[in-house]
């Protein structure tokens, strides 16, 4: 959540953007068609069987089935782990399908059975004609590949605010605390384009503090301190339905939005600040100090971004690209000290050693990708 | 554009008109021939290159922001690269230019700008940039071990201080002087930015007050406690025991540090509150000097000697066994001396109340375990002042010699 400001200054530059980038409305996997067959994925807790490790360039669909125990997701990664393709949230039992682009090259699959960690990964090569892209092609492959992130990450968005706001309406203290965090995960990658919507991030995701007298409070924060102060969500029913219309609203503009791919960058950078000003200092997540959930899903957001445009980068600032690796790989260890099983420790679990570790490990990070913007704007 | 040259202009009339106030009421309460702060040259460049660093003999600035850092990076080319870069980051802010080639305004709009701009339009204020190498950096990280110089030997642990790790020690500090604090927080500010990644604030420090004069053109300004103090002080114009008490020499320890000089920061708390309620003979008794004039109690005028032996009509010293100026005189530790070039400080108030105020206490020398540690050793055992202050902070710097040129760079000699 960002200042009114902030706000008006995002709407205005995406005004601006867009009326002149038109390359940023590419490809994408939902418009290409099915390939010759599907892939088959056999995926189980300890397990990832791809049928193919050898493809043709070109538009490739996989069919992932979870035989395991945990909800899994699939993933398809190029060099970096750039991600190609992926689906989360694949409950035992379940098949769900992924139409993935790839031009030639070599790609690694992973499963992630309990979605955490780096996965169960296998190679993938890649062959065939190969149709050079051009730099202004490139940009447009970053923007489609993040747009093909976002669209992943929007579908679990909903599905994981819907298990979330039908535990509050149920009345089901529990286990909608142990929702909270996982929904504003999906909430929290990919807020930089949430934020362009105006008034529906506010709604979403103002914290006490941020709501003017006499406007009312609603969103996730809302429903977070009944759930952690009051423990008593008996009168929320109408804030969880409001939460639940205001990100599928947010979703289905964010489907259409055209990015460039600055803003991509600025994004990338976007995410490490909330960061820096709100999931380091705790004011985030206030009550129920899960805002390292909310630190990890900032930070693979803005990787997510910064990788769509690796290719670019890579063909401009080679040395650039290499300490963004390093810098992301030192934050992430820096955040993976603090795992706690599935999740993460408390807020209040750290110390102040331990969160100037962390700040350190972000200006560290946050320099580079301020760089980022620039190259990719020559 | 024009906007901009018109504020530069109402900067600068400001800045010396402000001065020139300053240095008015100074001259009004001392002795006529006291010498004047020069105001007229405050807004001028201080040359960055030299044998020595500047920010040690320069005629001491009005405000101060010291920062003390950790290495984080455990790359020595990394650090090597970091030095390189303040460096010249040092040498174009100093002169009065952005931290960065491309500047404030200069850069491509896309990108972040490579200096952060709020002293655009401000002289160079008398800037300099002082660089110290703690006792910390010598260890197993960069191999930097065997290259300690025996002068920089750890601290003795002193009666009565009491001090927090968190803002004592430091692998790095830089020193910020100028005559505008503007000035001096956005060198602080755009080093630091520099350095992320490879170093991490520990601490910084805020002054805004010089308590120490180290030239004879400069009047001694008093510190919080309203005294004058230190007006003995090693100073720009003493060339023979400036090179016997504050530089290192051939033959002191590693070459590296010929030139160089050692710093021992203390930050010193006052009880302002209760110090302001002592009687004014009490207080005069504390430090043996007169509180108008600065004079010892055996003297009239500033700059004459104590008479330690002199003793009042009931027959018991006239400057007291324990007051302050007979402890800290060099004639009580064998002539050593220290280069004094401390700030009063002000962080707020306490929450109780009270100012959170002091003075942080800067001094340079040849070597501590000769000079800072038996004076101060001897301060915290007798001080009468003892009652009112508390050391709460203790940093010891291996400041290396002077940038020589372009294609020179901070700790060349230690590094290379």
């Amino acid at each position: 959540m960002r200042t009114p400001t902030v706000l008006a200054a995002a709407a205005l530059a995406l005004a601006g953007l867009t009326a002149c980038s038109s390359t940023g409305s590419g490809t994408t996997t939902e418009a290409a068609a099915t390939g010759d067959g599907k892939i088959t994925v056999a995926a189980t807790d300890t397990e990832c069987k791809v049928a193919k490790s050898d493809l043709a360039a070109g538009t490739s669909t996989f069919s992932i089935t979870n035989n395991g125990t945990k909800v899994t997701e699939f993933y398809v990664y190029a060099a970096g782990d750039r991600v190609m393709g992926e689906v989360e949230n694949i409950v035992p039992g379940l098949t769900r399908e992924v139409v993935v682009e790839l031009p030639p090259g070599v790609y690694e699959t992973a499963c992630k059975p309990g979605m955490t960690g780096k996965g169960i990964r296998g190679p993938l090569k890649v062959s065939g004609e190969h149709k050079p892209l051009t730099g202004d092609a490139k940009l447009a492959e970053a923007v489609a590949s993040y747009k093909r992130y976002i669209k992943s990450q929007s579908d679990t968005l909903l599905d994981k605010t819907k298990e979330f706001t039908e535990a509050v309406k149920a009345g089901d203290v529990a286990k909608a605390k142990e929702l909270y965090p996982v929904a504003r995960t999906y909430w929290e990658r990919i807020e930089p384009v949430a934020e362009v919507f105006g008034d529906l991030d506010p709604a979403i995701d103002a914290r006490e503090n941020d709501v003017a007298d006499g406007e009312e409070w609603t969103g996730f924060h809302r429903i977070e301190k009944d759930l952690w102060v009051k423990k008593d969500v008996g009168g929320d029913g109408p804030i969880a339905d409001k939460l639940m219309t205001d990100v599928n609203t947010i979703v289905t503009k964010s489907a259409t939005v055209e990015l460039s791919p600055v803003q991509l960058a600025n994004g990338a950078k976007g995410l490490l600040d909330e960061v820096a000003t709100g999931k380091i200092t705790g004011e985030e997540d206030r009550y129920s100090h899960t805002d390292l959930w909310d630190f990890d899903a900032n930070l693979q957001g803005s990787k997510a971004a910064v990788q769509a445009l690796r290719p670019v980068l890579e063909e401009r600032d080679a040395e650039l690209v290499k300490t963004l690796d390093a810098k992301f790989a030192d934050a992430e260890n820096a955040l993976a000290a603090h795992r706690s099983g599935d999740g993460w420790k408390l807020h209040t679990d750290l110390s102040k050693d331990d969160l100037k570790a962390l700040s350190d490990a972000i200006n560290a990070l946050a320099e580079p990708i301020s760089k980022v913007a620039s190259v990719v704007a020559r | 554009m024009s906007e901009g040259i018109s504020r530069r202009r109402l900067f600068g009339l400001g800045a010396a008109s402000v001065a020139a106030v300053g240095a008015g009421a100074v001259v009004t309460r001392s002795f006529a021939e006291e010498p004047v702060a020069h105001a007229a040259s405050s807004s001028d460049p201080v040359p960055f290159y030299g044998p020595h660093q500047a920010g040690v003999t320069t005629p001491a600035q009005d405000r101060l922001h010291f920062v003390a850092f950790d290495v984080i990076t455990k790359k020595k080319a990394e650090l090597v690269e970091l030095l390189q870069e303040w460096t010249a980051a040092a040498a174009r802010m100093t002169q009065g230019k952005d931290a960065g080639t491309f500047g404030a305004v200069g850069g491509a709009p896309e990108a972040p700008p490579d200096d952060t701009g709020e002293a655009l339009g401000l002289p160079p204020s008398g800037l300099t940039l002082t660089i110290g190498f703690g006792p910390s950096l010598f260890d197993e990280r960069f191999g930097l071990a065997d290259r300690r110089p025996p002068a920089l030997a750890d601290l003795p642990a002193f009666p009565g201080e009491d001090l927090q790790p968190g803002i004592s020690g430091g692998d790095i500090c830089v020193q910020a002087c100028a005559h505008d604090p503007q000035v001096a927080v956005h060198a602080i500010r755009n080093l630091a930015r520099i350095g992320f990644g490879k170093v991490s604030v520990r601490y910084s420090q805020l002054g805004f007050g010089r308590t120490s004069s180290t030239s004879r053109a400069q009047a001694t300004p008093r510190n919080l406690m309203g005294f004058k103090d230190g007006t003995n002080n090693l100073k720009l114009e003493d060339t023979a025991m400036l090179r016997d008490h504050l530089w290192a020499a051939s033959g002191d320890g590693p070459a590296w540090m010929n030139g160089g000089t050692y710093l021992v920061t203390r930050k010193i708390r006052m009880h302002i509150e209760t110090w302001d309620r002592a009687p004014l003979a009490e207080q005069e008794a504390i430090f043996g000097r007169d509180k108008g004039k600065g004079a010892p109690l055996t003297g009239h005028g500033e700059f004459d000697a104590p008479d330690f032996a002199k003793k009042g009509p009931d027959g018991t010293p006239v400057i007291a066994d324990n007051a302050h100026v007979r402890l800290a005189h060099p004639d009580a530790h064998g002539g050593a001396r220290l280069l004094r070039r401390g700030y009063n400080y002000v962080d707020g108030s306490d929450g109780l109340g009270r100012l959170d105020a002091g003075l942080f206490f800067m001094a340079y020398q040849r070597d501590p375990r000769k000079q800072f540690v038996p004076i101060q050793r001897m301060l915290s055992q007798k001080d009468a002042l003892n009652e009112y202050i508390k050391h709460v902070s203790s940093g010891l710097f291996a400041c290396p010699p002077g940038v020589v040129d372009g294609g020179d760079y901070w700790g060349r000699t230690l590094f290379a």
